[in-house]
Parts: C-alpha cells; sequence; structure tokens
C-alpha cells in the first residue's frame, strides 16, 4: 500500500515552503492563542474575523483574476453536501471551543510548544480515524438532505462572482471599520 | 493604544489585516504553483489512515473515507507524503520560526481563559484538549473541511459548500463559548507573556 510513499520532490519544496510562511502568519498574527479564538466567538476579540475576512478577499481577487486570464486551470471545489456540511460545522464548533484551535492553528500552536494543542491533535488523529469507520453510516443518513454538487455561490445564482466578491468586499470593509472605530472608544473611553 | 517603538520582530503581532493579507498572497502562489487549495483537516484524515495502515493495511484500503481522500488499489493510491504532508510539518516549524525570532516562548497548557472557569488543573485541561481535538475533527471531516480548507480556501472560491460551513461553525462556537465562558468576565487575565503594552 505504501508503494509510491513521496510525492515528487517539486511539490514537497513547494508545499513546504508554504508551510513555513503560513506557520509563521499565523504565529506572528496572534491567533494561535486559547483566548483569541475562544475570544472571537465570545465577541470579545475579532482577531480571526479580521485575518480570515482579508485573507479570504485577498485571495478570492486573486484567483478569480488569474480564472479569467486562463493563468489557473480551474477552481479546487468540493461538493456541497448541505447535510453533511451543516452537522459537521456543527459539531466543529463545539470541539473549537473545547480544543481551542481549529486544525491549522493547532499544528502552529505545537510550533509553540502549547501542551493543550499537541494532546488536542492526538485527540483529532483519533477522531479522524473513527470518524473514517463510521463514515458509510453518517453518509447514507445525511446525504438524503442534499446534494447541490460542485458547486459555487456565483453557480447557483445568475450574477458572477465578481458581484459576490464586490459585495463581499464593501460588508467586510464596513465591518472592520464598525469594529476599529467601537475598539477606538473603549480605548478611550 | 500607544506601543513604545519596538524592533519588526519584536512587536507583539503584526496587523491582522497585513497577516490576512499574506495568508491570501499564499494562497495565489498555491493555485498558481502547485494547482490546490490549502487545507489541514485531509492531511489529519491522510496521517490517521497511514497510522493504521502500518497496522491493518487491508482494513484501511476497505473503508470508504480513505478511498475517496486518497484513492483505491485498482486506480492506484496517491502518495502519502504529499504536499499537505510536507506543508504542515513545516507549518509547525515556521511557528517555532516565529517564537524564536520574537522571543515570546510560552508553553502553556492551561489558558487563561480556561482556568478561570475551570481551575488551574492540567490534567483537566488536557482531557478536554483530547476530547475537543476528537470532536473537532470527526466535524471537520463530516463536513468535508476546516477552517483553512473552508474557510479560507473554500471561502475564496466563493464555494457553497464553505458558507454553509462557516455559518454553522460560527453558530455552534457561539452557543458553546457562552454556555462554557459567558460568565467570565471580559479581564480575565490571559496567560500571554508576549510583549504586549
Amino acid at each position: 500500500m505504501l508503494t509510491n510513499f513521496f510525492t515528487d520532490p517539486r511539490t514537497i519544496l513547494l508545499g513546504a515552503i508554504t508551510g513555513l510562511i503560513f506557520g509563521f502568519l499565523l504565529h506572528r498574527g496572534g491567533v494561535t492563542r486559547y483566548h483569541v479564538i475562544v475570544g472571537q466567538f465570545l465577541f470579545r476579540d475579532h482577531m480571526v474575523l479580521k485575518t480570515m475576512l482579508t485573507a479570504i478577499i485577498v485571495s478570492s481577487v486573486g484567483i478569480y483574476a488569474m480564472l479569467g486570464l486562463g493563468m489557473i486551470k480551474g477552481l479546487h471545489l468540493k461538493t456541497a453536501e448541505l447535510g453533511m456540511n451543516a452537522a459537521g460545522g456543527l459539531i466543529f464548533g463545539v470541539g473549537m471551543v473545547l480544543l481551542g484551535y481549529c486544525p491549522g492553528t493547532a499544528l502552529a500552536a505545537v510550533g509553540q510548544s502549547s501542551r493543550d494543542a499537541m494532546v488536542g491533535v492526538l485527540g483529532a488523529l483519533v477522531g479522524a480515524a473513527v470518524y473514517a469507520e463510521a463514515f458509510p453510516s453518517i453518509h447514507r443518513m445525511l446525504v438524503p438532505l442534499g446534494n447541490l454538487g460542485e458547486v459555487t455561490l456565483a453557480d447557483i445564482s445568475p450574477v458572477s462572482p465578481w458581484v459576490f466578491i464586490v459585495v463581499l468586499a464593501i460588508l467586510t470593509v464596513g465591518l472592520f471599520v464598525c469594529l476599529e472605530q467601537r475598539a477606538a472608544k473603549l480605548v478611550v473611553g | 493604544m500607544n506601543q513604545p517603538p519596538m524592533g519588526l520582530w519584536r512587536r507583539a503581532w503584526w496587523s491582522l489585516y497585513a497577516i490576512g493579507t499574506g495568508i491570501g498572497l499564499l494562497s495565489w502562489a498555491t493555485f498558481l504553483f502547485i494547482d490546490k487549495s490549502p487545507g489541514t483537516s485531509t492531511l489529519l484524515v491522510g496521517a490517521a489512515g497511514t497510522a493504521l495502515c502500518t497496522a491493518e493495511a487491508e482494513h484501511v484500503a476497505e473503508r470508504m473515507h480513505y478511498p475517496k481522500e486518497y484513492g483505491t488499489k485498482v486506480g492506484g493510491f496517491k502518495p502519502v507524503f504529499d504536499w499537505q504532508m510536507s506543508l504542515h510539518l513545516t507549518l509547525i516549524a515556521g511557528a517555532f520560526s516565529e517564537v524564536r525570532l520574537s522571543r515570546s516562548l510560552r508553553s502553556e497548557a492551561v489558558p487563561g481563559l480556561w482556568a478561570a472557569r475551570f481551575g488551574a488543573s492540567r490534567v483537566k485541561r488536557l482531557l478536554a484538549a483530547l476530547a475537543g481535538g476528537f470532536i473537532l475533527l470527526f466535524g471537520a471531516r463530516m463536513a468535508g473541511g476546516c477552517t483553512s480548507g473552508y474557510g479560507i480556501s473554500g471561502g475564496l472560491q466563493l464555494a457553497v459548500w464553505n458558507w454553509i460551513f462557516f455559518v454553522t461553525t460560527f453558530i455552534s462556537g457561539i452557543a458553546t463559548a457562552f454556555a462554557l465562558f459567558g460568565r467570565v468576565p471580559a479581564s480575565a487575565p490571559s496567560t500571554d507573556n508576549r510583549l504586549e503594552s
């Protein structure tokens, strides 16, 4: 089974560089800390949203531009299985608050030698293995709730993806302005 | 807040908008050069599969979920040590190098917010983290991704599955956070030993 254990060196190298920068940025941003992640869900701290939404806007502009220019072959979508996506999200949120990290930031927190992140990654491995065992029955149960296939928001609506990107960007900037103004007021008060 | 002038690396943290932009640009590069979109939880399935595999190869090959992510006996297996594996190993190294550069090493087991609610017991915290990790990945796999895979890779592609996940994660995260920590005052000590001013 492990005949082709390694993929080609170029891909490994590019993956390694990506990981190095990603881990560095996550830690530099400070989003690898328990009270930052949980604080987001308590609306006490909006560092997670600021980082994620900025990343989403910047990358969506680039990816859709490259797609339009034919520089990339296509998107990498997964199927929208409504029941699986929604139930999975509900379970994921509980785990994220208990552990205090999402999978990516948990690995970055291992880099900062947080003991709880190390234990959390162990739990995650077991969770992945148990899920693989339970997959057939869960899949049978939840897939009938709806499967839209590999679609984007633009695919299921009559407008261009750029409409979504521009609207999302405007909403995001508006949200950021509100958050910064409120933070400034708190400091003055 | 007025921060005293500090070196670039010693500063508490960079603007999150800069960090977000950096992650965004990084995703351009992965699409352009590797033709992949990043995600962490697929990797962990691979790792679990590999670990089980050494013990019970046939069993793993028969499970529906592994073939979905890692190919089949007939069609050929995808390499186990792929770009994701490499990415996530260096992700740890990247965070560690940042810790060294900013000299902000902290090896905590019990975060301040947790301690304010559940006490300083390490055992309790680590058990919760173990359970949390289990629930996290179970949910992530069920939904088909995680925060980087879904939230960012999916979000940037305007994928429908991502936005369902994003919203449901927030709903349940908010409910869980308020149930557990809603009554902890916002002034509860954080255990950061970052250079905050």
